[in-house]
């Protein structure tokens, strides 16, 4: 991929207390990518994500969104400058409807006719989250819970989407349905990273793929490249090498 | 019945103050899961406050009694908010990554000094306001004698707690605050400042609890430097009784609490009031241990 790199993690050390759980990682997102990350449980891609959103501070290292460094920068302001996330379990506002929940994703926006926008597209896409507008998040499935944190996310009009595990507890149907969506929110103009354990259907998603392994990132190629590669096979794919 | 009447009219404008100030307790509890014990001392404030600028700059000798006691209200509202905001910057805000209990006994320090300052600057002695603030008319209602104040404090009160409830309930800042109260990490991904809506929450709560503070004042003519404990501890009941964390709930109840109270007093024993409240309190949460209309459960501290 030649096109202009819109994220870039250099050198980042992540730790919690003492323990040190990102080793000096280094991701490249080009605009326009989808990116995926691979890794099993513990190997530190929550982390990764939750750095990138600020929300987990960097230890060492840098980020660099559109060419400024944005590891300083608190949680809020990041999100201003286009980088959303759809977090690990949802997160959604469970005692606050869907149409809050909807209206707080755009809190960073003060134009109302371009939220009006986003929202109609929202429900274009996710046209049960529409019928469900006055009900109370809480009581969606979690398939609807997973699509409104993802309406909710694209709300800030974000340039990259980050997504965290979104494939988790759905039915495989429901993976599909919501992985084709993630494909026409890409084709609009949207980068995305996608953090995943599923790693067939993310590796057939996305362009490009890097392999986490308990805080280092162990592989980096194209999608078709690490589904052919014996060892992701072995490792993620379940094993599918022995054919 | 016309006992029952005087009381009922009685225990809906003290429950009415009561609400008032577990707004605050619940409010701040919601966001950071804090009893904030200064709350109470904050109370006191508006109430030391009002007398002083009442006095200092006869408001209501100047521009009359409706607009003298709004400007004052106005004033000791702006004053106790900023204590608020200061209060969280320098006793919670530094504590933030630490663990609870080090917000709880910084809590309880801050209540101890900013009841020794109130103590420090007025004094131990209890002080008196000004009786020819507000209007003695009695207001005769269906048969009653009912003092006009006592309706003026209940409308008042109920004035200030549905515009706090539609500011909640209805703009976009309010769904912040209910957001960060969910879920603080989530909120910030949305582009939330946490920090922000915390201090704003200092900010609420302490002015309608130097509201409340100012109308005890008005209401019953007297101030002193203790009268936080027995308000803060009534309210504080009353938005457990509601459900700690829930805003509505705060509001039902302190004048739940302020009826209750009233009629033990009237029809049980006027010395067992508190002891009455209480028992209601208890009997409620063996029912529902969440409080009327709370969710959750009142984890922690
Ligand atoms: N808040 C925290 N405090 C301390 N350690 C943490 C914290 N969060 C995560 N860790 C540790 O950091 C490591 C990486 O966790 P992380 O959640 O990033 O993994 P993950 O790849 O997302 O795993 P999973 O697939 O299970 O979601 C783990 O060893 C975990 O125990
Ligand atoms: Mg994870």
């Amino acid at each position: 991929m030649d096109n202009k790199t819109l994220l870039e993690v250099v050198d980042l050390v992540v730790k919690y207390g003492n323990i040190e759980v990102l080793h000096r990682i280094n991701l490249r997102v080009g605009e326009g990518e989808i990116v995926t990350i691979l890794g099993a449980n513990g190997a530190g891609k929550s982390t990764t994500l939750l750095t990138l959103s600020g929300l987990v501070k960097a230890g060492a290292g840098a980020i660099y969104f559109d060419r400024t460094s944005i590891h300083k920068l608190p949680a809020h302001d990041i999100v201003k400058r286009g980088i959303a996330q759809v977090p690990e379990g949802r997160r959604v506002f469970g005692t606050l409807t869907v149409q809050e929940n909807i209206n707080l994703g755009a809190f960073v926006c003060r134009d109302a006719a371009a939220i009006q926008k986003t929202q109609e597209w929202i429900y274009e896409l996710f046209p049960v989250l529409a019928e469900r507008r006055q009900q109370l998040a809480g009581t969606l499935s979690g398939g609807e819970q997973q699509m409104l944190a993802i309406g909710r996310a694209l709300m800030s009009q974000p340039k990259i989407l980050l997504l965290d595990e979104p494939s988790l507890g759905l039915a495989p149907l429901l993976v599909k349905a919501i992985f084709q969506t993630l494909r026409e929110i890409n084709a609009s103009g949207v980068t995305i990273v996608l953090v995943e354990q599923n790693a067939r259907a993310a590796l057939r998603l996305a362009h490009r793929g890097y392999v986490l392994e308990l805080g280092n990132i162990v592989l980096e190629d194209s999608s078709q490249a690490l589904m052919a590669n014996p060892k992701v096979q072995a490792a993620y794919l379940g094993g599918e090498s022995t054919r | 019945m016309e006992q029952f009447f005087q009381q009922l009219t009685n225990g809906l404008a003290v429950g009415s103050i009561y609400a008032l100030i577990a707004l605050g307790y619940t409010m701040v509890y919601g966001v950071l899961k804090l009893i904030n014990f200064a709350h109470s001392d904050l109370f006191t404030l508006g109430a030391y406050l009002g007398l002083t600028l009442l006095t200092s700059m006869s408001l209501t000798d100047r521009l009359g009694p409706v607009w003298g006691v709004l400007i004052l209200a106005v004033m000791v509202m702006g004053f106790v908010a900023l204590a608020g905001a200061l209060l969280d910057r320098v006793a919670y805000r530094p504590l933030r990554e630490s663990p609870r209990l080090s917000a709880v006994v910084s809590a309880l320090g801050a209540s101890i000094f900013l009841q020794n300052t109130v103590m420090l600057i007025y004094g131990a002695r209890l002080l008196v306001y000004p009786s020819n603030i507000l209007p003695k008319t009695v207001l005769h209602l269906f048969g009653l004698d009912i003092p006009l104040v006592r309706i003026l404090v209940l409308c008042v009160s109920l004035i200030m707690m549905t515009g706090l409830y539609l500011f909640i309930q209805k703009t976009r800042i309010g769904t912040a605050i209910r957001a960060a109260a969910i879920d603080q990490g989530a909120a910030r991904l949305m582009g939330i400042d946490v920090n922000r809506v915390i201090l704003l929450v200092f900010m609420l709560g302490p002015s309608l609890g130097g509201a409340a503070g100012l109308m005890v004042g008005l209401y019953y003519g007297q101030v002193n430097f203790t009268m936080g404990w027995g308000y803060g501890l009534k309210a504080f009941t009353a938005a457990i009784l509601g459900g700690i964390g829930n805003i509505p709930g705060a509001m039902v109840g302190g004048i739940l609490l302020g009826v209750i109270e009233a009629m033990g007093a009237a029809y049980l024993s006027f010395a067992w009031k508190d002891a009455i409240a209480f028992l209601v309190l208890i009997l409620i949460l063996i029912v529902r241990p969440t409080g009327l209309l709370g969710e959750r459960v009142a984890e922690k501290v």
